[in-house]
């Protein structure tokens, strides 16, 4: 195919992700796997230690390591919330998706159409495709936003009823839910949503960075987006 | 004029050194500042006695059980002569016609002065029919007497959140008494039962202040519901260490390892058992080798198994809890993921071989 006459001028790589959305990504995706693991020793905990109770902490170790990995979490989230504001308008994509423009829907029917075969070829975008901001805005952004409400409801327990978690969070989450075990049950529940949210995440990124018409991989390490043909691309579509 | 509390003291024989130690027991177990035992004999000496109601809804009378085994000095004194017990079912004197004329005496005498105490709670189907008290449902002498009364108490989790009668799939609609009471001062002290001193100091509280204690978001009283079971357990230093009990035989068990792999529900239920104990402190459920079942917060009959950490889940009618459901969701997708990346790879390989021949040929032109 030779070039449209609309093409602008040949460009190799466009700059996306921003250095402290990528910090955070990275940070984001340590913390996640982190909370996980320990998420469900606490859960299920290992096999009973023996001997005195004063000679063991494993517990103690496993929880500490599960609500500092919280606060990370918590922290980083913060940070991209902020950033969503400051940064590129790429950074805000996740947050505020672009439900009103029917454009953007024939854009997530067309991914679903490339995922289902139906399509030759895949449209090509800057940023992330329509169908990835749909996932990961409903997986992810509320999904990461309900583990920090239930999981924080759950931390200002042991707090305590005059600690800022417990009035922040505890306080009305509980009574929401029920009760304190409800809390639990939901938050564990939405550690698989999670899990479930990473397994597509990661295989989504490797599949089209193999087969779409731009760099996925790679672009969250550097921040560049390079594209594999010179035809104009599809933002916005 | 009427009685105080001091009056009825003394004419039960008691000392006023005995009373003014019940006095400062009193705001010790209620955790107020010492000068407040000298408030409480004043608040006795001083007010009048103030009646109360009694009334059992759908109950099995083990909140009264345990209120008349409290093991607090006096406090017998409290339920039986002090408090103006004229309607309780299960403890007066009075029976039939007699005893449900008494609510209708304290309505008109007492109007919008007496304290109504509800054990149990009403079921709301079959109009009510489910709970009969005076040939009457149940509900209808609640509604009725809630109109007149000054606040209420719900004892025990059957008032404060419905219990085992509301637990699903509760045919009967058994209603707990703010669902049906909404117009009127609430305390909740949740429990299967409550704890019996819990039950004498909040009486004995509201009496001598005519007010409630302070209350958390749900309606509990923060002296003794601000705090769960596992952070005041004797054994939490194990569950700190990671030592548990693995079944109800082995060594940790002898030990007296946490409870918390075989069901204990301490980290998840708030009341005073870890402190207070029952049987004039003698145990409590866990020290006694069982884990907490969790009795005194809202639905606990359908957060089981008892002994199970996770709490049973039934999506689309099968057993299972949040690991088997989230793993069999994870290994749906698992295997979706691999497939969709086979049928990729072998569409990609295909679109390959057969692109490759026309690139060629446009190379070739």
């Amino acid at each position: 195919m030779s070039q449209p006459n609309d093409t602008p001028a040949f460009q190799p790589a466009v700059y996306v992700y921003e250095a402290p959305l990528r910090i955070w990504h990275w940070i984001n995706a340590l913390a996640i796997v982190i909370l996980a693991v320990t998420g469900y020793f606490i859960g299920s905990p290992l096999p009973t230690m023996s001997g005195e109770a004063s000679d063991h902490f494993l517990m103690g170790y496993i929880r500490f390591a599960h609500f500092a990995a919280g606060y990370i979490l918590l922290i980083g989230f913060l940070g991209r919330v902020y950033w969503a504001f400051v940064g590129n308008h790429h950074a805000r994509e996740i947050f505020i998706p672009p439900f009103h423009k029917p454009e953007y829907w024939s854009g997530v029917l067309h991914e679903i159409r490339w995922y289902a075969f139906l399509e030759k070829e895949p449209r090509k975008y800057t940023g992330h495709n329509p169908l990835a901001i749909l996932f990961m805005h409903f997986m992810f952004v509320w999904g990461l936003l309900f583990m920090i409400v239930t999981g924080f409801a759950l931390y200002g327990e042991g707090a305590g009823l005059n600690s800022w978690q417990f009035a922040l969070f505890s306080s009305w989450v509980i009574p929401l839910f029920g009760q304190s075990m409800d809390v639990h049950t939901w938050h564990h529940l939405g550690m698989w949503w999670i899990l479930l949210f990473v397994m597509a995440h990661i295989y989504v990124a490797i599949r089209e960075d193999i087969m779409s018409r731009q760099s996925l991989v790679s672009t969250m390490i550097s921040g560049w987006r390079t594209f594999k043909d010179q035809r104009k691309v599809d933002d916005g579509h | 004029m009427l009685e105080t509390f001091y009056d009825v003291m003394r004419r039960q024989g008691i000392s006023r050194r005995s009373f003014l130690k019940y006095c400062s027991l009193t705001a010790a177990a209620l955790g107020l500042a010492p000068e407040f035992a000298g408030k409480i004999a004043h608040a006795m000496e001083t007010k009048p006695r103030i009646p109360i109601l009694w009334l059992h809804g759908l109950e099995c009378t083990c909140c009264s059980e345990s209120f008349i085994r409290s093991a607090h000095p006096l406090a017998k004194d409290v339920i039986l002569s002090m408090v103006s017990l004229d309607y309780d079912d299960t403890i007066m004197a009075a029976a039939g016609q007699q005893a449900e004329a008494i609510i209708e005496e304290t309505i008109q005498k007492y109007d919008g002065n007496f304290i109504l105490a509800v054990e149990g709670n009403p079921p709301l189907n079959q109009d009510g029919m489910s709970c009969i008290i005076g040939g009457k449902p149940f509900i209808d002498q609640l509604t009725h007497v809630a109109k007149h009364c000054k606040a209420i108490i719900s004892w025990g989790s059957c008032a404060s959140y419905g219990c085992v009668q509301a637990a699903a799939p509760n045919p009967t609609k058994a209603t707990p008494v703010h669902k049906v009471i909404h117009d009127k001062p609430i305390i909740k002290v949740p429990g299967c039962p409550p704890i019996a001193e819990v039950m004498t100091a909040v009486v004995t509280y509201i009496l001598t202040f005519e007010k409630f204690p302070e209350l958390d978001r749900q309606g509990r009283p923060k002296m003794f519901y601000s705090q769960r079971i596992h952070d005041k357990c004797y054994r939490r230093p194990h569950f700190d260490a990671g030592q548990f009990v693995e079944s109800f035989d082995d060594e940790g068990a002898r030990k007296g390892y946490c409870l918390y792999k075989v069901g204990c529900k301490g980290p998840t239920t708030y009341n005073a058992c870890s402190t207070i104990r029952w049987n004039e402190g003698t145990s409590f459920p866990i020290q006694a080798g069982h884990g907490c079942i969790g009795c005194s917060e809202d639905g606990f009959w359908d957060k089981g198994s008892w002994y199970a950490r996770l709490t049973d889940l039934k999506p689309f009618g099968v057993e299972a809890n949040a690991d088997t459901l989230g793993l069999a969701a994870a290994t749906t997708v698992g295997v979706a993921i691999a497939a969709h990346a086979a049928v990729s790879a072998v569409s990609r390989a295909k679109a390959n071989k057969s692109n490759q021949p026309v690139t060629a040929k446009e190379q070739g032109e």
